[in-house]
């Protein structure tokens, strides 16, 4: 029993991180169409982030420093992904709209340029990010069955961040401007919205959101160049499973993924357990192209 | 050992080492002519300048090579992925020769290096050894670090006029006449390290490891040994190289589950920084499950962070807190010349090591010449950071002493048990009655 509710939370954690790391791209890639490849880069500037504020941090204020820099690493990972993503989207990706390939190249482009960059600046060494104490351990429910803080501290900023991005979408009027430049561009502009800034904004939201995505990872695991590359598939799988431009579709799908991950993984082994998620979410999509939540045609 | 068949894994194992990589020239190369003296006693310091196979001068890339130097080879990763852990190594080995050459050199001559960048690529590697070999004509080469690029250049040095001195932990199963294997063979490091085990009471194993050559080598002879012992494999897992998620909870789980008393991990690279961090999170500290590792050693340690490994089990052949007289200079030379900020580790030892090796049969032969140096190899013994080593006459490895490590806090390790005297090499495991079946891949000689 324990073994099974031990892993119907590492499912839930598992395809809580997922969604954290998509729900960004379900900005640019399932509302804007751009198909960027450079926003697994942007995850590791958030993990660069965490770093460099953790060095920061312990240095102006000793080992005190370690136990609190996380909590300002999240709002600066941000800000600073999101505006590299504005800065990429004003040079570049402005530029190519209505060409999805020549975008994929470019940001492609951009994305060896970023981690290259991060090799620069950090030396090819990967580097490790001190978990702050308070998110040290976990509960122990059972011998069998812990959870771990730091897992649930990304369930609950996880939690936080959909329900800003719903906020956004839903109640504020930058986010009905971008519902209108999203849904008609022509009628939108016509009507006095600026459209290119609104591009901007939401591509810099979507860079941002997987600024803070970078974070969170860098508590599980060790920070690299390479970091974002080894998520962007598993992104954009998730986007692509919860359906183009659905938000509710993104969450589903990243929770289904999870779990099925690690009870595929459970029966099986790591590499296995993964092919055979890819395997069920192809098959799903023979049957439903359109992903899990699809808009209805007119 | 390490293996990366993904450039885009990321920097692997030692990349995880978080050092300055400051490299301090002109810090008294010099400095230290007691390590020398050492050589001068094992051969003969003085002889002429006659050496047969003195290196031909066709080369420029010794820069000031004069007739009075001797050229020799070091080729390891200076750009790439590997380039972290193998700069180390290039450090000991130019430590090594600086040494040798302010204790009288080799034959009387100064030992000039060619440094090469084998650029964490094994068929750059292959090429490279085809220059030091083929046109520098090298008496010797110091290098390789991943067991793809030792494989990459085996046919390069196979009955050339040049051996190659290889300082790093492999799969072992290998034996090539040119080839010296400084580092261990699976029975100085895997076999004792579970023989140590069992002897702890612990019978019920837990294999994980990343999937490539080197842990898939491993489990399989662990899972021969321990079952011959009596003991249980309750679980095999094995983890994506590269392209994984890194999350490991479900392999945790899989742990918890399985009642096993110890972990062996074969692990390698960033992947062992993923799951301490959440081994520890998931509640297993090192007193309520015992984890061996056989990758993770000082610089690796210092970087994932000895909070996190504290008191988690290593296997290897030594240590930067190794007591012996002869590792006390060693440290002390290598922090004086590098920075005090600077671990040792094995490989590092190993390779420094393999220089004074060829150095000590070089001088005792009065030659470099291959057949002439082999010969003074075969059964040379030489007082070593480590403790005694002695060149085997039966297969190019050398005999070392297996040690069982704890990890401190500060990332350093303590040595919590020792082998009495170094285990003698044996490759294809001829001597282990349940090892049959890895024996009979010794090719005939």
């Amino acid at each position: 029993m324990d073994i099974v509710l031990s892993q119907l939370f590492n499912g839930l954690s598992y395809g809580s991180i997922l969604l954290l790391v998509a729900v960004g791209l379900a900005f640019s890639f399932g509302l804007m169409n751009v198909i960027n490849m450079a926003h697994g880069e942007f995850i590791m500037v958030g993990a660069y982030t965490a770093y460099v504020l953790e060095q920061v941090f312990t240095g102006a204020l000793g080992p005190a420093g370690a136990s609190i820099y996380f909590v300002a690493a999240i709002p600066v990972a941000f800000v600073i992904a999101g505006i590299m993503g504005m800065i990429l989207e004003r040079t570049l990706i402005r530029r190519l709209y209505g060409r999805p390939l020549d975008t994929l190249l470019a940001t492609w482009g951009v994305s060896l340029l970023l981690q290259q960059g991060a090799r620069s600046l950090f030396g090819a060494q990967n580097v490790q990010v001190t978990v702050p104490n308070w998110l040290r351990g976990g509960i122990d429910v059972s011998g069998q069955f812990t959870m771990p803080y730091s897992r649930l501290f990304i369930l609950v900023l996880v939690t936080a961040c959909v329900a800003g991005v719903y906020y956004y979408i839903g109640k504020t009027a930058a986010g009905r401007r971008m519902r209108a430049v999203m849904q008609n561009r022509e009628v939108a502009n016509a009507l006095g919205v600026d459209a290119p800034r609104v591009d901007m904004l939401t591509f810099g939201l979507a860079s941002g959101l997987a600024g803070i995505a970078g974070c969170a990872l860098a508590l599980l695991g060790s920070v690299g160049p390479t970091l974002g590359t080894k998520w962007i598939v598993d992104a954009f799988l998730v986007v692509i499973l919860g359906g183009i431009g659905q938000l509710v579709g993104t969450i589903v799908a990243a929770l289904s993924i999870g779990w099925g991950n690690v009870i595929l993984e459970f029966f099986s082994t790591a590499a296995l357990g993964k092919v055979l998620v890819f395997l069920i979410v192809i098959a799903f999509l023979q049957f439903r192209p359109a992903g899990i939540v699809s808009r209805r045609g007119r | 050992m390490n293996e990366l068949q993904d450039s885009n894994a990321g920097p692997q194992q030692q990349s995880m080492i978080s050092r300055r990589r400051l490299f301090r020239l002109g810090a008294g190369a010099a400095a230290f002519p007691v390590l020398g003296a050492l050589l001068n006693a094992c051969g003969g310091s003085s002889a002429p300048a006659s050496s047969t196979a003195a290196p031909s001068s066709g080369t420029s890339s010794a820069g000031a090579a004069s007739s009075g130097d001797l050229k020799v080879g070091i080729m390891h990763s200076l750009s790439g992925v590997m380039s972290i852990s193998e700069k180390a190594v290039v450090d000991a080995e130019q430590l090594a020769i600086a040494e040798i050459n302010a204790a009288g050199g080799v034959n009387g001559k100064k030992m000039v290096p060619i440094v090469e960048d084998g650029a964490s690529d094994p068929a750059t590697f292959a090429e490279k050894a085809k220059k030091l070999v083929q046109s520098d004509k090298v008496p010797v080469v110091f290098g390789c670090w991943t067991s793809s690029s030792r494989k990459a250049v085996r046919p390069v040095f196979k009955g050339s006029a040049s051996l190659l001195f290889y300082p790093v932990q492999y799969e072992g199963l290998e034996m090539d006449s040119n080839i010296y294997y400084i580092g261990a063979t699976t029975n100085q490091q895997i076999v004792p390290s579970v023989e140590y085990l069992m002897g702890q009471g612990k019978k019920n194993f837990f294999l994980l490891g990343s999937d490539y050559v080197f842990p898939r080598t491993a489990n399989g002879i662990i899972k021969a040994q321990v079952g011959a012992a009596g003991g249980k494999i309750l679980g095999e897992e094995y983890v994506p190289l590269s392209g994984g998620s890194n999350d490991f909870s479900t392999v945790i789980s899989k742990i918890k589950s399985s009642g096993t008393d110890i972990v062996y991990n074969t692990l390698n690279g960033d992947s062992n920084v993923a799951f301490f961090k959440q081994l520890r999170d998931a509640g297993l500290t090192a007193d309520k499950l015992t984890t061996c590792s056989v990758s993770i050693a000082e610089e690796e340690a210092r970087a994932i962070g000895g909070d996190i490994l504290k008191d988690h089990l290593v296997a290897w052949n030594y240590y930067q807190t190794t007591k012996l007289p002869a590792n006390d200079k060693f440290v002390a030379a290598y922090k004086a010349k590098f920075g005090a900020n600077r671990v040792t580790g094995d490989p590092i030892e190993a390779a420094y090591t393999g220089v004074y090796l060829w150095s000590m049969a070089a001088n005792k032969a009065k030659s470099t010449d291959v057949a002439e140096v082999r010969k003074a190899l075969s059964g040379l013994t030489f007082e070593a950071p480590e403790g005694t080593v002695t060149v085997s006459p039966k297969n190019n490895h050398i005999s070392k002493t297996f040690r069982m490590g704890k990890i401190r806090t500060d990332g350093l390790i303590d040595e919590i048990y020792a082998t009495p005297k170094p285990v003698e090499p044996d490759p294809f495991l001829e001597t282990y009655p349940w090892a049959k079946e890895f024996a009979k891949q010794k090719p005939a000689s």
